[in-house]
């Protein structure tokens, strides 16, 4: 088996004076998707950003295609894994394309169409935006869309950004139904592509997820292949509801009973 | 979406037109004042300066009274106006100026303090520019957990913590300034008072105004270099660090660039208001957000501006000459609110 994509040992994710995850052991070989399940607070952000390089760990280490996490240079990792946020800030007017385009800095091509950009760069950007559905968007202000359609405009940019591993942060929190799905299998049809992401809405992670990591939020947690971890066995004391699984079709569909 | 349309079209056209303008004000700053100078004498006196040649004509004198009054002008805009451009964009905040980081204010107080001990016009620039070091190293040690921070969060305040930690620095400079405002001998009161509205009488070096153009086109480079990153950096640090921007280390060096910015014009023409406020604003409207187009482009405008309201100031009541920061603000007021109400 080929080594991990990402790997931590004995990882260690405090907010405060609180302990949100203890000696966390993962192995995220390439080509997975996990999802990271757990209530509001659990510190599914906060190890996203730790996962990230954005915040430095308490405690344990982090490997990433083999090199520790902390000898990565900003730039180097950023041709490595890219990550949605979900929020984003847009001071000023900027197009969508624009914003697109700039996830492209470590590359140095994505200087904008008008001012002579490279085409390829341009036409990337634009499949991007087609994959997430806004392509008719390219032109707009970032400040003018809708939430959802910033989402979307946010995940474009990450794709654009070409790195093996995407991070997640609630990345259909703002998305209609059909967009939920829409999302989800456009990340999924991209080959080779790993993610990690934070999701709150237990079916779409039951459908989107190869593994699954339970943040209980005390410091305890549960990892491992999403059907066998997602089952509301494990579920119904990680949210502390009584949650119910019913067949339907093809799918397991979850339901929570308050 | 009119901006995001026009953005692009002519990014190269407004540079162009701004370098015109920055040309056609230069030879109008050196042409007209209490005496005027005939385009032709002019072109002569020119010739006689570049060649080396000592000249003894009215134009020669006058060329060599105005040109560097009119370095200086240029680079005072063009200083105030890439300081107040990076500003807003690091600080992500549209009402920054090159003042709200306190940096001018210690230079002030600094001027206010060598003209009230009688010094000459180079020690007073030399005391602003040492006053302006300090409030930076002030701002540097004050909030140096925003600043030097390993960690790059969403949290957005950090943005805050410099900027309020900047209004401190700038209201305790405030204070100390009245006192020493209220304490200063009659005499020199009015200096003082030029002095704080900004004002370029003072401004007869060349060697100072070929430093002050040289700065500005040093720092200018320095900022262009960060342009890119800083544009990531508008869309919070989280986002712009994993797409592979040092945030820390960028926002380090630029505040640093915007200090020597705003002490360099400071201690040489006062606190000139205005400029650095109202050119990238005016650049934004104009060419959209990113820094790699507003940068150079307020730069110079800014450098017209000032240049124009200064050469304004010498002609409008000659031979009594108007502070240059009052003027920009009575031309450029009018034009921003313009600007404003277009749709």
């Amino acid at each position: 088996m080929s080594p991990p994509l990402l790997s931590c040992r004995g990882l260690e994710v405090r907010a405060g004076r609180r302990c949100l995850v203890r000696a966390l052991d993962l192995d995220v070989a390439a080509g997975q998707r996990w999802v990271l399940i757990g209530p509001n607070g659990a510190g599914k952000t906060s190890l996203l950003l730790v996962l990230a390089g954005a915040r430095p760990a308490e405690q344990g280490t982090i490997v990433l295609a083999g090199t520790p996490l902390r000898q990565w240079s900003v730039e180097h990792l950023a041709g490595m894994r890219a990550m949605v946020a979900d929020r984003w800030i847009d001071p000023f007017a900027t197009s969508v394309l624009d914003t697109v385009l700039a996830a492209r800095y470590r590359l140095h091509d994505g200087a904008g169409e008008r001012h002579g950009g490279a085409g390829a760069a341009v036409a990337l950007a634009r499949d991007c935006l087609a994959a997430m559905d806004c392509l008719a968007l390219a032109g707009r202000d970032v400040r003018h869309l809708s939430r959802g359609e910033r989402q979307r405009v946010a995940l474009a940019a990450a794709l654009a950004q070409e790195t093996a591993l995407v991070l997640l942060d609630e990345p259909i929190s703002h998305q209609d139904p059909r967009h939920q799905i829409q999302v989800l299998q456009a990340l999924q049809a991209r080959a080779g592509c790993t993610y990690i992401g934070a999701l709150h809405d237990i079916n779409a992670a039951a459908r989107f997820a190869t593994h699954a990591l339970l943040l209980y939020g005390d410091g305890r947690w549960v990892a491992g292949c999403s059907g066998t971890v997602l089952t509301p066995d494990t579920l119904s004391p990680l949210f502390e509801t009584e949650i119910t699984q019913v067949e339907a079709g093809a799918h397991r569909v979850f339901l929570s009973h308050g | 979406m009119t901006a995001m349309a026009s953005s692009g079209i002519s990014r190269r056209a407004v540079l162009q037109v701004l370098g015109l303008a920055a040309l056609l004000s230069l030879l109008g700053a050196l042409r007209f004042g209490s005496v005027s100078i005939g385009a032709g004498e002019l072109l002569e006196a020119s010739v006689d300066l570049v060649m080396g040649r000592d000249g003894t004509s009215l134009a020669a004198t006058l060329l060599a009274l105005r040109l560097p009054r009119a370095g200086t002008a240029m680079a005072v805009g063009g200083l105030l106006a890439l300081s107040g451009a990076l500003l807003q964009s690091l600080l992500r905040n549209p009402l920054a100026d090159p003042y709200v980081l306190g940096v001018s204010g210690g230079a002030s107080c600094a001027a206010m303090l060598a003209i009230g001990a009688g010094a000459g016009a180079a020690a007073i620039a030399l005391s602003a520019a040492g006053g302006a070091l300090l409030a930076l190293s002030l701002l540097f040690a004050l909030a140096h957990r925003a600043l030097f921070a390993r960690d790059v969060l969403l949290d957005p305040g950090k943005d805050s913590a410099i900027l309020l930690t900047g209004v401190m620095i700038a209201s305790l400079s405030a204070a100390v300034l009245s006192l020493v405002l209220s304490l200063a001998p009659d005499g020199r009161l009015r200096t003082m008072v030029f002095w704080l509205l900004g004002d370029l009488g003072g401004a007869t070096s060349p060697m100072l105004a070929a430093l002050a153009l040289a700065t500005w086109l040093v720092l200018g480079l320095v900022a262009q270099r960060d342009a890119p990153a800083l544009n990531l950096m508008l869309g919070g640090d989280l986002q712009a660090y994993t797409q592979g921007v040092p945030t820390t280390q960028v926002r380090r060096r630029l505040i640093i660039v915007t200090a020597i910015a705003t002490g360099t014009a400071v201690a040489l023409a006062g606190a000139v208001g205005f400029v650095g406020f109202v050119a990238p604003h005016l650049v934004r409207r104009v060419l959209g957000a990113d820094p790699r187009h507003v940068l150079p482009a307020a730069s110079l405008l800014g450098a017209v501006l000032v240049l124009v309201a200064d050469t304004v100031g010498r002609c409008a009541a000659a031979p009594l000459q108007l502070p240059v920061g009052a003027l920009m603000a009575l031309i450029g007021v009018p034009v921003f609110i313009w600007q404003l109400q277009r749709p």
